[in-house]
């Protein structure tokens, strides 16, 4: 059972960027490659914690901005032969609204930043 | 359907081919590959630490069965072929297997060559060319006792030593009276056959084999054209190699002593590839594997369809691979009329070096005793540089040039990053160290799977191991690049640069499609340099790509390690006023900043803000006359002054002033890494000039200006590129400077680097020597400073849709 909760409009993240979502204690990182393909991850890279949402996005790939580890953005792995995972979060794009699925969020009051 | 390559030769050169090959494009050919000996592919090099039992087999091979599974290649192993049907496109075996082809890589290597004596046949006589030749070698030292190896060249020695070391009594009987005339001159011949004397190799020089004497149909001995006659129950002939294109000759494919080719690899049937040893460009053939590599590269390249690279031939060096034996040779040592030599010898340290210099340039190398030096010779050898400024120390090496390091006696630490270590692979010091340090790399094996250092030849074992002790122990990492950009493509940095002006390419996606990158959209290593590479290509036209910067560029704050951001105004020339310091304080107490620091370069950092709260600080700056430090740029830092005439009862001129007019002329601008600079009132130097990318010394009679510092990393004293009487002088040589840097530099190379790379004698033609020259590069520069110098906070701070940096997108409560 998926918890779709609305975060915003696709013009929000630049190609090739990534904007960062808060959801009380967790910070999700959302990602938009150049073929406007979406995903999103936890923002917290396994190595030191680094904010994923600061890198530089390339191919279906995120560079973290503090130690330069590479995290695939589909399976929130480390790219060989780095080693580590993030969490993911299924992530879907209605029309050209964002939805994120956050298990546990239905019905809460959600505000924009 | 997919077109059939087939590859003829299971060795180096075809099978780095096909490796290459499928690195660029896995599935655009069916692959088969024949090779007439029964094993996956090997590194022939290492035959000879097999031999000498300092490795086996399963060490040495490089392909297994698997690897040619997994990538959907068909392997024929122990399967010759025997004719080439060039009308029909197919390739028959001995046992009449045909495979037809659509394109054919020919890749057979060299036959070693036997002298047609008598008793050439008898067993116990043999090659020292592939494992069978091993496995005979070492089956024979397990029986006999003497063993004659004809041929002191390397190969010749590497058996003597390996036999020597399997117990057998050696003897090496040459032609010459040089051991390998043709990588060594008397002097270092001479010291190499005393030192394998003393470890009990015997030597018969100026000696002509004339047959071989058997015994019961083995051999027994050796006769000499002098009468006399070796004892010798075990032969080995090592007297030369001789491309291997009978084959591709009958099958009526252009051949000279080798396979002819052009400057893509493709014989005269432009169906026809061929590379390795069985490839003569040029009219070269070459024996070693580092022109074979570049060689597999740009055929692989154009196996692809990449049409871009072309093999422009090799230049070699040699090292030999007897452990304890330090030697290195690298190209013409024997030199012309009007070279010049440069030699030092220690006879009984051991040790001796040549260097042979034409045009002030080095063309040959012989080290023997300590080579370690030898990458950085070969380095300068095939980038032609202009040795004339380090002409008296040369001969000492690279340890003893003026780019000291931090003391002690690590020779490692001291490579420049674009020294090369490994020669087979072409792998230079840099990446090494970025990869040991982005990929954490702990083993000698990481390294050599993931640069491939050190996995041939592993003469370049010790460096290697070396770099990994002293970059695991200190956390040092970035270094520019030589060779390709990175993983993404196969071009340099200078390559990439000039394409990007000539072509007139304007944006990264052109650059990109042009040079065809292998992934689509780069990595974070190519996209912050090509960005730059256009920013300075196109003033005022390019549109900055902000995707493709670094994250401290693209929020102009530097992200510190829990994710906050630092904030460093601008303090002209380290002056600031009660004001300035007064909104300061303001901001760091409205915002609660944690800390608030002078930095080492004479400002002060608040740090701590969260990312959203940075436009707020920002607005605060600005409306006290603030604007950003850049402190996190690849851009002009800071430049230091000290108090100067205005104050200092020593001082010459007004440091300071003149700190605040290069700071005022020079903000705002991007380079290939960052910029300090730094003006002192008088020789006792207080700003620390001589440790800048550029650093003025006042004096009585005007300005010395100093270029090359660094304080960093590696610390690197100034080098004076002129003196000038006034100001005005000064800010024009400092605008030219910056400007070619700027065009010049590859990206991530300080100007300290640059200038070891380009010399100190082609900054001073371009800018001293040359004053239309030195007025086009600063009127250039002041160009791009109009589009350049505009305050990035206030941009943002005035650009309400700039929220999607700076703001999370939503909060989810
Ligand atoms: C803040 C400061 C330290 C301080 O508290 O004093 C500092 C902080 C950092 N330095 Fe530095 N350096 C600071 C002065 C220096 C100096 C001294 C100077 O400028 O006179 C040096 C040696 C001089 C030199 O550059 O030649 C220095 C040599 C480095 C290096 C080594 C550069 C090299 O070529 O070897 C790095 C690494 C790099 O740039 O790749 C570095 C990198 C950094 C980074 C950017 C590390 C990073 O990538 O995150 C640090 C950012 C911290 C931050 O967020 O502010 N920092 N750093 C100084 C800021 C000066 C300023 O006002 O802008
Ligand atoms: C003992 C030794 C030590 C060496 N040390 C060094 C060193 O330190 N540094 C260095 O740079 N180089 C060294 N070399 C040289 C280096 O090994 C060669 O330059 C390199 O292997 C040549 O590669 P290649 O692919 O052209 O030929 P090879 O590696 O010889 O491959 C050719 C392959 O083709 C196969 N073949 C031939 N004809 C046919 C056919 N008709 N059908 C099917 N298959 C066929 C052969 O069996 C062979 O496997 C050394 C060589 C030897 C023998
Ligand atoms: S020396 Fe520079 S890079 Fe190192 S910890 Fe201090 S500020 Fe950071
Ligand atoms: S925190 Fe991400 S690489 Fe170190």
């Amino acid at each position: 059972m998926n918890d779709w909760v609305d975060i915003g409009v696709i013009g929000d993240i630049p190609r090739l960027g990534a904007r960062a979502v808060r959801a009380a204690e967790t910070k999700i990182a959302v990602f938009r490659t150049d073929d406007d393909r979406l995903f999103a991850l936890e923002d917290k890279c396994p190595h030191r914690s680094g904010p994923l949402s600061q890198g530089i996005v390339h191919g279906c790939r995120v560079t973290c901005p503090l130690h330069n580890l590479v995290i695939d953005l589909q399976s929130g792995e480390a790219v060989a032969p780095d080693e580590g995972r993030v969490g993911r979060f299924d992530v879907r794009l209605v029309g050209d609204r964002i939805q994120l699925d956050l298990p546990g969020a239905r019905g809460r009051h959600l505000e924009l930043a | 359907m997919r077109e059939k390559l087939v590859v003829v030769g299971n060795g180096m050169a075809g099978i780095r081919t096909v490796e290459e090959l499928i690195e660029r494009t896995p599935d655009l050919y069916d692959i088969v590959v024949f090779g007439s000996e029964p094993y996956g592919n090997y590194n022939r090099i290492l035959l000879s630490p097999v031999l000498a039992g300092e490795k086996k087999i399963e060490d040495i091979i490089l392909n297994d069965d698997a690897w040619y599974a997994d990538n959907g290649i068909v392997l024929h192993k122990g399967k010759a072929i025997v004719r080439i049907d060039r009308r029909n496109r197919c390739v028959v075996t001995a046992d009449g297997l045909v495979e037809t082809y659509d394109r054919l890589l020919i890749a057979t290597g060299s036959l070693p060559i036997m002298l047609p004596i008598p008793g050439r046949d008898l067993a116990g006589v043999m090659a020292f060319r592939d494992i069978g030749d091993v496995e005979g070698m070492l089956d024979a030292a397990a029986h006999y006792k003497t063993a004659v190896v004809i041929g002191g060249g390397l190969l010749g020695l590497e058996a003597a030593n390996g036999l020597m070391k399997k117990g057998m009594q050696v003897t090496v009987v040459h032609l010459m009276d040089v051991l390998m005339e043709r990588q060594l001159d008397a002097e270092a011949a001479g010291l190499l056959r005393k030192s394998l004397e003393d470890r009990g190799m015997r030597f018969v020089m100026g000696a002509r084999t004339e047959a071989l004497i058997g015994d019961g149909g083995r051999v027994a001995g050796v006769r000499l054209a002098d009468g006399h006659t070796l004892p010798a129950e075990l032969v080995v002939m090592a007297i030369g190699i001789k491309p291997n294109v009978e084959l591709a000759r009958r099958a009526g494919v252009h051949c000279d002593r080798g396979i002819v080719v052009d400057d893509t690899m493709l014989s005269y049937d432009g169906r026809i590839y061929a590379v390795g040893e069985c490839a003569q460009h040029r009219g070269a053939v070459y024996g070693l594997v580092a022109p074979l590599f570049e060689q597999a590269k740009v055929c692989a390249n154009h196996l692809a369809r990449k049409a871009f690279a072309s093999y422009k031939g090799s230049i070699t060096s040699t090292k030999l691979k007897v452990t304890g034996v330090d030697l290195f040779s690298a190209g013409e040592f024997s030199g012309g009329p009007g070279d010049e030599d440069i030699v030092m010898k220690d006879a009984k340290a051991g040790v001796y070096r040549r260097l042979v210099l034409r045009d002030n340039r080095i063309v040959g190398a012989v080290l023997y005793g300590d080579a370690i030096d030898g990458a950085w010779y070969f380095k300068h050898m095939r980038s032609g540089t202009d040795v004339s400024d380090m002409r008296r120390q040369l001969i000492f090496g690279e340890t003893n040039l003026g780019d000291s390091g931090h003391g002690g006696g690590d020779v490692v630490a001291k490579m420049a990053a674009d020294a090369e270590v490994c020669g087979c692979n072409g792998v230079c010091k840099g990446a090494i160290v970025d990869a040991i340090a982005q990929k954490r790399l702990f083993t000698l094996d990481d390294v050599r799977s993931h640069t491939k250092a050190s996995s041939s030849c592993g003469s370049c074992t010790g460096l290697v191991e070396q770099i990994l002790a002293s970059t695991l122990g200190s956390d040092y990492s970035i270094a520019p690049k030589e060779k390709p950009m990175c993983g993404c493509t196969d071009h340099a940095h200078d390559v990439v640069r000039k394409t990007i002006v000539q072509n007139q390419l304007h944006s990264i996606r052109a650059v990109m499609d042009f040079l065809e990158w292998k992934r689509p959209d780069g990595c974070h290593a190519c996209r912050p340099a090509l960005n730059y590479y256009l920013v300075c290509a196109w003033p005022g036209e390019y549109e900055d790509d902000y995707q493709s910067r670094f994250i401290n560029e693209r929020a102009h704050a530097n992200i510190q390690k829990d994710g906050t951001y630092s904030v460093v105004p601008r303090m002209w020339g380290g002056l600031t006023t009660s004001s300035e310091l007064r909104a300061i304080a303001d901001v760091a107490d409205r915002y609660a900043i944690p800390t608030v620091k002078v930095t080492g370069g004479q400002r002060i950092d608040l740090l701590g803000v969260p990312k959203d709260r940075l436009r707020d600080v920002w607005a605060d700056l600005n409306a006290a006359g603030m604007i950003s430090g850049a402190a996190y740029a690849k851009g002009l830092r800071t430049v230091k002054t000290c108090v100067g005439a205005e104050w200092c009862r020593f001082g010459t001129q007004d440091s300071t002033g003149l700190g605040v007019k290069l700071e005022k002329m020079c903000w705002g601008s991007w380079t290939p890494h960052k910029v300090k600079l730094a003006v002192s009132g008088c020789p006792r130097n207080c700003a620390e000039a001589t440790i800048k990318d550029l650093g003025i010394i006042c004096v009585e009679s005007g300005y010395e200006i100093q270029i090359g510092g660094n304080g960093g990393v590696k610390v690197r004293a100034t080098e004076l590129l002129t003196k000038v009487a006034t100001e005005e002088e000064a800010l024009e040589i400092t605008g030219a400077y910056m400007q070619l840097y700027r065009e010049q530099a590859r990206y991530l190379e300080r100007t300290a680097h640059w200038i070891e790379r380009v010399g100190l004698s082609y900054v001073k033609t371009r800018i001293v020597d040359d004053p239309d020259g030195r007025r086009a590069l600063h009127e250039r520069f002041l160009h791009s400073q109009k589009f350049a110098q505009f305050d990035p906070w206030a941009e943002r701070v005035a650009e309400p849709g700039f929220d999607r940096e700076f703001n999370s997108m939503k909060e989810l409560a």
